[in-house]
Order: structure tokens, then C-alpha cells, then sequence
């Protein structure tokens, strides 16, 4: 097994290095000047252009300017936004667990409702909730999520007005940031209703996030269930005489969260991608916006940084699901 | 002699395959309903000049932002309301389907072709070519695509080509990884033995005689990526990096309509719409497809 | 360690506060955008002047609320020398520096702040100049300061004289800009012993009318009043910037009373505000002009005749109404009419497509075909240049001249417009800095201007023209000055480098019970006067 995940870390060493290539050549490729952004209509005269491009050093050959980089990046320094000066890992921090809590609330939404949706629809194959629901999930599924962000902006901030319209919680509320998660951060400053705001601002943008997670698990849990259903062992322990119950609560639901655990995992890319629309849409603090905002302000250190860190966040992650399906799966246990 | 024999029974399981395909597709009602809208969607953007009731571009200054017909203050003559620079909004949405289904085309293509070369390329000659091949698929599969499609069009500048060719890039992978994963299955196998004691050469090898047999799994996926270009590049058009205006892509329209959401609710709602309808409509078809190519899915 | 120091920071001051509940008065503002930092002197944009400038600092001399004109500030009065080239600033004593959990000033503000505050900034080889690595200096730099003062020096602890290169005109509404704010010198120091220099960008320490609390970057900033502040004491205990980047969101927000004024509303939603019973509207004429500028040394364009006949053609009030949805005024001048030395004699273009189309035939032009460039990002002078790309389009169709419609990356359009022999006309625009004519006149058509690195997109040079700015500029005779400017924009008309194409109207919504908001023409956003009614 440890044999098993080096080889699977060694792996990533030349993965992770060709990110830093394309995140690097990218951003060199990319038109558009940051010197020149800065200066916006006024313009920037000769000289001082050089010289502002000497001081972030610009001026130098691509592959020197890469090799620092990388030189860079081993000592941890991920280097300075050009827009606000700072340390690139720092706003990163300070911005991650936004994303963090958005992404989790929508993972956890898609898989406490999309898990039991799946396995009553795969039990009650061809029934009328199967059929609403696989519609359903096939609708969430083709949804464009920054218009249904947009829609349920209207429908509850506007019309109902039961929920807010932006943000992470009231401005009333007021406390320190302990763990950067605002759920928690509330109930541990232990302001009344703090809790609740918190809530009630997360909620529609991680509806929103979630409804493609929900609709792909939906789909999967329901295929997995009616394939393992299939089986001969769950064939052979209803014949036993178990009650269906326990038939599919111990034996097929055990097996078929199998690939399903596997397609939850695999739901991070999506759900990074989705949180850049979710994250514009709902102006909510994250690591999502922050690129959007740092590519059209051409703040290199940002982008190329910025890059590196959620495509590692993704290897990482696809890297454990590997892991988990290695360790859950009978069947290669067996094998 | 045996050659020919060999090709007519060929047509004749061709034959049988697909009858057999069409009717595993029409047994799915969802399957057809979606293939009836998406001929309807093909049909509008072939005669969209026709069916439009007005020039998509043209401006109608005396009715900025007419609501539809039914609606209070709509007029008969734009019967899904007009945008901010009074455009009809019905003939914008006809034309928008061009742009969804010329994308879906071109990016599957690109990507299809793109994809299938590589693959064939890895699985068909394995060892180091394919895995240097395959560290690469690693890196383009480690961003999020959206991301990874939009600092391409940052790249490359804004547009709806460019859009199209960043998408189709990032959505490559999967198809080089599914074809080499087919290659790779189809390689050891005793017809493809038989044509390499034959004498083919590599390259009839690769394309006539491993490729038609792993073109399933490549089918259902290409559907996937028609429905999915069709989203993606409509989240472009909306962060401003798709097909720019006064182009009637209906990401860019919601775009533009965003700062209408209190005021006009036709401009933001329809273009939405739209793009809910026809993604709907590949995918119920991208299902039916499914089930009726795959095997191991037919027997539940 | 050094990266987290800003946050533990910002932690230990909303340690301090939570403990005390939130006071009576708090003055919620949507802004628009994060503050790229909480030095005003590094940055250039209106933002960041907001949420440091403005709200944390003060300068030597300041604007007059509501007004353009120069008053005093932190220097309570100065002399200037009878050639111009000497400033005395007699500073005002008993003014007392914010304190917060790290910081306490020792003394009280002094000339060593107001060196400190121009030198980290003049002069490279100061230890502060950059302090944080790629800082740099946009605003001193191309407002020319480095090229205009010679020297600054320490008369006494409370008198501080400048002495420039040259006369200058314009030197007060300069140093009356956020990005000359003072700064502590002692702050400096004590972040310097700390080793948390990069401190001085993110807890701000100034003589403003409200103390620095916290920022949770992309979310909210807030402050609370200066209780020991030398002016006018502000009448809101907290002052708090919830940041919303989306227009329509910071509507929804005002609405739902979680703000109480909001900049930039979206023009779409005007009617709409104007219409809901709980909030008012405040409108003036912006300090801007959003313009399409010929490249005037290609031909047809260089001829003031094909010019003047294109500027016929362009249906400029249904322009307005389209682009501005009606809120901004038809440009006939390059400066603004609430600016001094506005010529309010001069005749705007008539809007006449069959006169227009005979002057261009007239002038031998026939079958043209030219790019009309549309900015990819939205401005006050500009609020969607793509839709206006689209008029001139159809507009200039009418005369007979076909237009491709082209835009670039931000950027790349700065760079590129600014090529020379570029092909095409460029909607751009501009918004005033200070308040003089000067800074519109002279950085967008002076000679100096028409080379790279200017800003003199219409590549026009007419030495009648520059020789007027350059008069006017040194002239320290205020009516001399107007009628100088009044003469200049005389020229301008007769060669019409531009179409001229609007002044938009700045509104700021706000919540009916709120008092005391007097909105800058230069678009600042200031809070030490609002007050809320119940």
C-alpha cells in the first residue's frame, strides 16, 4: 500500500512540473500589459515603463524569469500580487476558506439529497418518482448555473426577499476570524443570530453550486444501485430471506456507494469551476472570483501562482479518492 | 474471394447494429423527445434568416426594452420583448441557436479529431511516447476546465473563436484518454494480430481496424461534449470572454442583460432558457445513445 | 512567519471590538470594489482613495466639499514666493495621529510627517521608497511631481517650504490629491523596529476623520470615528464599506436597507430609484468626457473637414439616450461644463447625415471604410463603449462610410491606440484628476501628449493650441487662465481632432434619511459629514 501511494506521488512530481510550465507560459503569452493597466488612460512614457519593468522584473530573458520563479516556489514564495502588493499564499489564505465552505456546504447539499434520491429511484424502478426525479436530475444536469443563480436572485432575494443578496453574513455581526469558515467562526463568537445569518447567506449560492453535483450523483447512485441489485449476491441474500431492508441497506448500498464515492470525489474540478460563475455571481469572497478578477487585471504572480495551487488542490484530492477507492473496493481487495 | 465475402457479411452486421441500435434508441421516450427538439434546433438555425421576424441586429430605437406581447407595454410586433437597444429578442434567440450548434459542432470536432489522434498515438505505441502523452492529458485534466478554458481565451484574446478553441483543447483529453484506453483493449486481440501478420501497415492499422471498434465510447462522450461546449461556452460569453456583442449567442446575451435582472426579466430569462432547452435536449439524446450502444447498461 | 502578520493583526483589533457592541450610529456604504491597498500613494484608483485617502488621511490643503476649489487643510495657510517658485505651508498644530492596539503616537503632526510623506515617494534612495518589493509611485510620477519640486525642507517643526523646478499652476490641486496624503513619520519608524514594515499598506495610521479597523479582503472594511479629529467632528460612530463589485446587487442591498448609499448605480436602474419611496437620488454632472478621436495624421482623417463632416453624422443625443440611457449631456467641448474655463460660447456639431454626406463628398471622400474602436471595459464617461461602437456604426452607414467595429484587451487597447499611424477612430475617455483644465487640456492634446506614452489619441498636434496650455499653466492670474482655456477650446472646435461625445451625470442613491452627503465632482466618496435621521 505505501509502495503503492509513492508511486502515485512520484507521479505527480512531473504533472506538477509541467503545471508550473503551462501556468508560467500562459501567463508570458498572455497580451495585454500590466505596466500599462496600471497606468490606464494616461499612458506611461518610455523610460518610466522600462523602469517599472526592470523593477518587476520583466526585463529579463522568459526562461531566467522562469527559473526564478521556480527557484521561488521551492523557498515557498509564491511571489506578489502586481495590483495589491501582497504576498500571493497570503491572499490565498485569507480567501480559500470561503471557497472552502461554499464547495463543502454544496458537496454535503448533493450528497444528503442526491444518495437517497438515487436509491428510491433505482428501488422504484420505472415509478413516478423515478421518472420526476431522473428528469429532474437530467435538468440540473443541463442547467447554465450563472442564469439559474441569476434566476433565484430574483426570485428569493427580489420578490421574496427571504434571503440576502450578497455576502457571507450581516454586517451587524462583527467577531474574528478563528477558522476563516463563517459557520463556524459565528457560533464560536457566540453572537445571537450571528448563526443564522451566516446560514441564510450561504445557502442560495451553495444551492446553486450544487445542483450539477446533485444531479450527477442522483444519477450515478441510482445506475450503481440497479447494477449491484443485479448481482448474484444480492440475488442469493434475498433468496436467503432477508428482509429488503436490510438487503439493500447493508448489502447493495455498501457496494454501489463504491463508484459513487468515486464520482463525489471527482465533483472537485467541477464544483472549482462552478464556484468562478457561483462566486461572480453571488460577489461571494473566494478563490474563484479572486482569479477571475486577477486574468482580467493581467496580475501575473496571481494567475500563475493562483493556477498552481488549484490544480494541485485538484491532484491531491483525485490522488485521495484514488487512495479511498483502493482501500473501500472489496472487490480489489480480494483480487 | 474471401475478401469480398468478409465485407458483405461486414455491411450486413453494420446493417443489423444499427437496427438494432434504433430501436434500443426509440424504446427511450426521453431519447426521442430530445432528438425531436434537437431537429427542431437544427431547423431553426438552418432557417433562422427565414423564421426571424426581424433583422437580429437591427435596432429599433423607439422600443428600448419592449416586455413581450403579453406582457403589459408589449407590442404585437416583438413578440418576446426587444433588449436595451431595442433588438427583437425572439429573432436574437433564432440566430443564437446558429452559434450554439456551430460551436457544439466545431469543438466536438476539434476536439474529437484531436483527441482520437492522440490516443491512437499513445495506446497503439505504449511505452514512453505514451507516457509522456499521458503526464501531459494529466496536466490539461488537473485544472478546472472552465478555468483552464478561460486563461486560454485571456491568451488568446476574447472571441468566439478563440472560445471555441480553448474549450476544444481542454475537452481533448477525454477523448485521447478513452481512445487509448479502447487501443490498449482492442490491441491484443486476435483480429487486429491476424491484420498485422496480413502485413497492414501501422497507420491502416491504427484508423481501419482498431478505430471503427472502440467508436462507442467515443460517441456517447462526443454527445457529452456537444452539450457541455454549449454550456461552457455560454459561461464565457457570460464572463465577457465568448463571442462578443452585438453577436446574439445567448451566454453573451445574458451577459449584456445582467444589469437589466430587476428591470426586464424577458432579457435575462429567455437567452437562459434557451441554453437550459437545447442542453436538455443533447443530453436526453446523449442518454438514449448511451443506452442503446452500451451493452452492459441495455441489461438493467 | 512575516505573511500571516497582517491578519493576526486585523485579528487582535477585532478582538478589541467585539468585545464593545456596536454603536448607535453605523454608516453601512456599498462600494464598488476591494482597496488595492491602504496607501494611497502606490495606487491609482478611485477605490482605494475611497476606502485610505479619504476616509483614513488628510493632506496639506484639501477641496472644498461639493466644489473643485483649494482650502485648507493640515497647513493652516502658506505663501507663495512672487515668481512662483516657492510654497510655505504653515502647519496646523494639535493635530493627533490615530493610535491602535500596536501603535500610539508620541507627538502630535509635524513637518518630519509631511517630508517623510514626499520623500519615500521623490526619492529612490529612501529607505521607505520601496518597501514593499515592486512598489511604485504611478500618481507622483505622471502628475510630474518628481519633475516639479526641487526641494522640500524643514523651516521648523511646523513650517515646511517647497521650492519647484518651475511655475506651476496647478501645484495646490495636486497636492491636494489622495496620493500625497500624510503619512506618520513615527508610524514608519515603529513598524520599522517591529520588522512589519509592509503594515504601513495594510493598518493604516492617519489624521483622518475615522480610525482604521478592519478589512476582511473582498468582504468589508471598517472604521470608526476620530474622536479627536482637528476638524469637524463626523457624526457617524462607524463607517462601514461592505464591498459589492456587482451594480445591481448594490441596489438590491440599498433596498433592503443592509447599505445607505451606493456609487455607480447601473443606468438601467435609474427610473427604478428614482421611483422607490425609501431612497433619494443625488445627480451632478460628472468631471468627465467620453470622446471618438480621429488619428489625425492619417489621411482622410487629417483633414478638419472629414472630420467635421463624420462628427455630423453621429446622432448624439439618441447616443445618450442608448449608451447613457439618457443620463449624461451632448459633449460640444473637451471639458466639462461644470469645469471653470468652459467655453459655453461654442456651437455644438448639428446633427445633419445629408449635410454630412455632401462635406465628405465635398472633400473628395468616397467609398470609406474605417474601424471605430470599442473599449472592452465599462467607465463612468463610458458605460458600455460597445453599444455606442454600434451607433456610430449605423450612424455613419447613413453617409455612406462603413465601419468595423474592433476591441481589444484593456491593455492591449491602451497600447495599441496609442500606436502611431494607428487605422481608426477610438472611443476612450477621461476623468479629471484635479479639477483644473490643465489635466484635461494637456494630457489628452497637447503636442507633448501626441507621442508614446501620452495620451493624445487623436495623434493632434496644433501649436497655436499647446502654446495656449503652456501660457495658461504658468500663469498663477486665475481670469487670465479662463480666458486662455475659452481660446483654447476655440481651436479645438475649428479642428475638431474629436467628436466630442458626452458628459455622463454622476448619481449616488442613498437611503431618504441620509443627511449630509455632498457629492465631489471628482468622484470621491467622503463620510465625515453624513449623519443618519431616524
Amino acid at each position: 500500500m505505501l509502495r503503492f501511494i509513492l508511486t502515485k506521488l512520484l507521479y505527480l512530481v512531473p504533472t506538477m512540473l509541467g503545471i508550473t510550465l503551462v501556468a508560467f507560459g500562459f501567463i508570458r503569452l498572455l497580451p495585454g500589459d500590466p505596466v500599462l493597466l496600471m497606468a490606464g488612460e494616461r499612458g506611461v512614457a518610455p523610460e518610466r515603463y522600462a523602469q517599472i519593468a526592470a523593477q518587476l522584473g520583466f526585463d529579463k530573458p522568459v526562461w531566467q524569469q522562469y527559473l526564478l520563479y521556480l527557484n521561488n516556489l521551492l523557498h515557498g514564495d509564491l511571489g506578489n500580487s502586481l495590483v495589491t502588493k501582497k504576498p500571493v499564499l497570503s491572499e490565498f489564505l485569507t480567501l480559500f476558506p470561503a471557497t472552502v465552505e461554499l464547495g463543502l456546504c454544496a458537496i454535503i447539499i448533493a450528497t444528503a439529497v442526491g444518495v437517497p434520491v438515487g436509491v428510491i429511484a433505482a428501488i422504484k424502478r420505472g415509478s413516478w418518482f423515478d421518472q420526476i426525479s431522473m428528469t429532474g436530475a437530467l435538468i440540473g444536469f443541463s442547467m447554465p448555473i450563472f442564469w439559474w443563480g441569476l434566476l433565484l436572485i430574483i426570485f428569493f432575494s427580489g420578490i421574496l426577499q427571504w434571503t440576502p443578496v450578497s455576502g457571507r453574513i450581516s454586517l451587524m455581526y462583527f467577531f474574528p476570524p478563528v477558522t476563516g469558515f463563517m459557520l463556524i467562526d459565528s457560533l464560536i463568537s457566540g453572537q445571537a443570530g450571528a448563526f443564522k445569518s451566516a446560514l441564510s447567506h450561504l445557502i442560495l449560492p451553495s444551492v446553486v453550486l450544487a445542483t450539477i453535483p446533485l444531479a450527477v450523483i442522483a444519477r450515478q447512485t441510482r445506475s450503481a444501485m440497479l447494477e449491484v441489485m443485479g448481482e448474484d449476491y444480492v440475488r442469493t441474500a434475498r433468496a436467503k430471506g432477508l428482509s429488503p431492508l436490510r438487503v439493500i441497506g447493508v448489502h447493495a448500498l455498501r457496494n454501489a456507494m463504491i463508484p459513487v464515492i468515486t464520482t463525489i470525489g471527482l465533483q472537485i474540478g467541477v464544483l472549482l469551476a462552478g464556484a468562478i460563475l457561483t462566486e461572480t455571481i453571488f460577489s461571494w469572497p473566494g478563490i474563484g472570483k479572486w482569479m477571475i478578477d486577477s486574468i482580467s487585471r493581467r496580475d501575473y504572480p496571481v494567475v500563475q501562482s493562483g493556477l498552481l495551487l488549484i490544480a494541485a488542490i485538484v491532484m491531491i484530492v483525485n490522488l485521495i479518492v484514488d487512495l479511498t477507492y483502493g482501500l473501500i473496493n472489496p472487490r480489489i481487495r480480494h483480487k | 474471394m474471401t475478401d469480398t465475402t468478409v465485407k458483405i457479411s461486414d455491411a450486413a452486421i453494420r446493417r443489423r447494429q444499427i437496427k438494432e441500435f434504433w430501436f434500443y434508441f426509440s424504446q427511450n421516450r426521453g431519447a426521442v423527445i430530445g432528438l425531436v427538439v434537437f431537429v427542431l434546433l437544427v431547423l431553426t438555425a438552418l432557417f433562422a434568416p427565414l423564421l426571424a421576424p426581424h433583422d437580429p441586429t437591427q435596432q429599433y430605437r423607439d422600443a428600448l426594452l419592449a416586455p413581450p406581447f403579453w406582457a403589459e407595454g408589449g407590442r404585437a410586433g416583438f413578440l418576446l420583448g426587444t433588449d436595451a437597444v431595442g433588438r427583437d429578442m425572439l429573432s436574437r434567440l433564432i440566430y443564437g441557436a446558429q452559434y450554439s450548434l456551430f460551436i457544439g459542432i466545431v469543438v466536438v470536432a476539434i476536439a474529437l479529431i484531436g483527441g482520437i489522434f492522440i490516443g491512437l498515438i499513445a495506446g497503439f505505441y505504449g511505452g514512453w511516447v505514451d507516457n509522456v502523452i499521458m503526464r501531459v492529458m494529466d496536466v490539461v485534466l488537473a485544472f478546472p476546465s472552465l478555468l483552464l478554458a478561460l486563461v486560454l481565451v485571456a491568451v488568446l484574446g476574447p472571441g468566439l473563436t478563440n472560445a471555441m478553441i480553448a474549450i476544444a483543447i481542454v475537452y481533448q483529453p477525454h477523448f485521447a484518454r478513452l481512445t487509448r484506453a479502447a487501443v490498449m483493449g482492442e490491441k491484443a486481440r486476435e483480429y487486429v494480430t491476424a491484420a498485422k501478420v496480413a502485413g497492414a501497415s501501422n497507420l491502416r492499422l491504427m484508423f481501419k481496424t482498431i478505430l471503427p471498434n472502440c467508436l462507442a465510447p467515443l460517441i456517447v462522450q462526443a454527445t457529452l461534449s456537444f452539450s457541455s461546449a454549449v454550456l461552457d461556452s455560454a459561461a464565457l460569453g457570460f464572463l465577457g470572454m465568448g463571442a462578443q456583442p452585438p453577436a446574439s449567442e445567448w451566454g453573451t446575451m445574458l451577459a449584456e442583460a445582467r444589469e437589466f435582472i430587476l428591470r426586464a426579466w424577458w432579457v435575462v430569462t429567455f437567452p437562459g432558457l434557451a441554453i437550459l432547452i437545447s442542453v436538455l435536449a443533447i443530453n436526453l439524446m446523449g442518454d438514449g445513445l448511451r443506452d442503446a450502444l452500451d451493452p452492459k447498461l441495455k441489461r438493467s | 512567519m512575516s505573511i500571516f502578520s497582517p491578519r493576526i493583526l486585523a485579528v487582535s483589533a477585532l478582538a478589541l471590538m467585539a468585545a464593545t457592541p456596536l454603536s448607535a450610529k453605523t454608516f453601512v456604504y456599498c462600494s464598488e470594489g476591494s482597496p488595492e491597498g491602504f496607501d494611497p500613494a502606490p495606487y491609482t484608483s478611485g477605490t482605494t482613495f475611497d476606502a485610505s485617502g479619504h476616509a483614513v488621511y488628510n493632506r496639506l490643503v484639501q477641496f472644498k466639499p461639493g466644489t473643485t476649489e483649494i482650502e485648507p487643510a493640515l497647513a493652516e495657510s502658506w505663501d507663495v514666493s512672487e515668481d512662483g517658485l516657492t510654497y510655505t505651508f504653515h502647519l496646523r498644530k494639535g493635530v493627533k495621529f490615530h493610535s491602535n492596539d500596536k501603535f500610539t503616537p508620541s507627538r502630535d503632526f509635524d513637518a518630519d510627517d509631511v517630508i517623510f510623506t514626499f520623500m519615500r515617494q521623490a526619492d529612490a534612495k529612501d529607505p521607505w521608497h520601496e518597501y514593499i518589493p515592486g512598489i511604485t509611485y504611478e500618481y507622483y510620477s505622471s502628475m510630474e511631481m518628481d519633475k516639479l519640486i526641487k526641494s522640500i525642507e524643514k523651516v521648523d517643526d511646523n513650517t515646511v517650504k517647497f521650492t519647484l523646478n518651475h511655475p506651476e499652476a496647478p501645484f495646490l490641486a495636486n497636492i491636494a490629491m489622495p496620493f500625497v496624503s500624510i503619512l506618520s513619520k513615527e508610524y514608519a519608524d515603529t513598524l520599522d523596529k517591529a520588522g512589519t514594515r509592509e503594515d504601513l499598506n495594510n493598518v493604516p495610521i492617519g489624521t483622518g476623520p475615522f480610525k482604521f479597523v478592519a478589512y476582511q479582503k473582498d468582504a468589508v472594511i471598517r472604521y470608526q470615528k476620530n474622536a479627536d479629529y482637528w476638524g469637524p467632528a463626523p457624526k457617524i460612530d462607524d463607517l462601514v464599506f461592505a464591498i459589492t463589485p456587482d451594480a445591481s446587487v448594490r441596489l438590491q442591498k440599498l433596498k433592503a436597507n443592509e447599505c445607505q448609499l451606493m456609487p455607480y448605480p447601473s443606468p438601467a436602474d435609474i427610473a427604478d430609484i428614482k421611483a422607490d419611496p425609501n431612497l433619494k437620488l443625488d445627480e451632478q454632472a460628472g468631471l468627465n468626457v467620453g470622446y471618438l478621436a480621429y488619428n489625425t495624421t492619417v489621411a482622410p482623417f487629417d483633414k478638419p473637414e472629414v472630420r467635421k463632416a463624420l462628427n455630423m453624422a453621429i446622432d448624439k443625443k439618441a447616443l445618450v439616450d442608448a449608451v447613457y440611457q439618457g443620463d449624461a449631456v451632448v459633449a460640444k467641448n473637451p471639458i466639462p461644463p461644470t469645469m471653470w474655463g468652459y467655453n459655453d460660447a461654442i456651437e455644438a456639431d448639428k446633427y445633419d447625415p445629408a449635410a454630412a454626406k455632401a462635406a465628405l463628398e465635398a472633400a473628395g471622400v468616397k467609398d470609406l471604410s474605417m474601424e471605430v474602436w470599442a473599449m472592452p471595459v465599462q467607465r463612468p464617461y463610458m458605460p458600455n463603449a460597445r453599444r455606442a461602437a454600434e451607433l456610430i456604426q449605423s450612424d455613419f452607414a447613413k453617409v455612406g462610410v462603413k465601419v468595423d467595429i474592433v476591441s481589444y484587451e484593456w491593455g492591449e487597447y491602451l497600447k495599441k491606440s496609442m500606436e502611431e499611424g494607428r487605422k481608426g477612430a477610438v472611443i476612450l475617455g477621461w476623468t479629471g484628476d484635479n479639477g483644473d483644465p490643465d489635466n484635461f487640456l494637456s494630457v489628452l492634446l497637447s503636442c507633448a501628449a501626441a507621442t508614446p506614452g501620452g495620451a493624445n489619441r487623436a495623434y493632434w498636434c496644433n501649436k497655436d493650441f499647446s502654446d495656449l496650455l503652456a501660457k495658461a499653466k504658468a500663469s498663477s492670474d486665475h481670469a487670465e487662465r479662463v480666458k486662455l482655456y475659452e481660446e483654447a477650446q476655440v481651436i479645438f472646435k475649428k479642428e475638431e481632432p474629436w467628436a466630442t461625445l458626452a458628459h455622463s451625470t454622476q448619481y449616488v442613491p442613498m437611503r431618504k434619511n441620509v443627511t449630509g452627503f455632498v457629492q465631489s465632482p471628482l468622484g470621491d466618496y467622503t463620510f465625515e459629514n453624513v449623519d443618519l435621521t431616524e
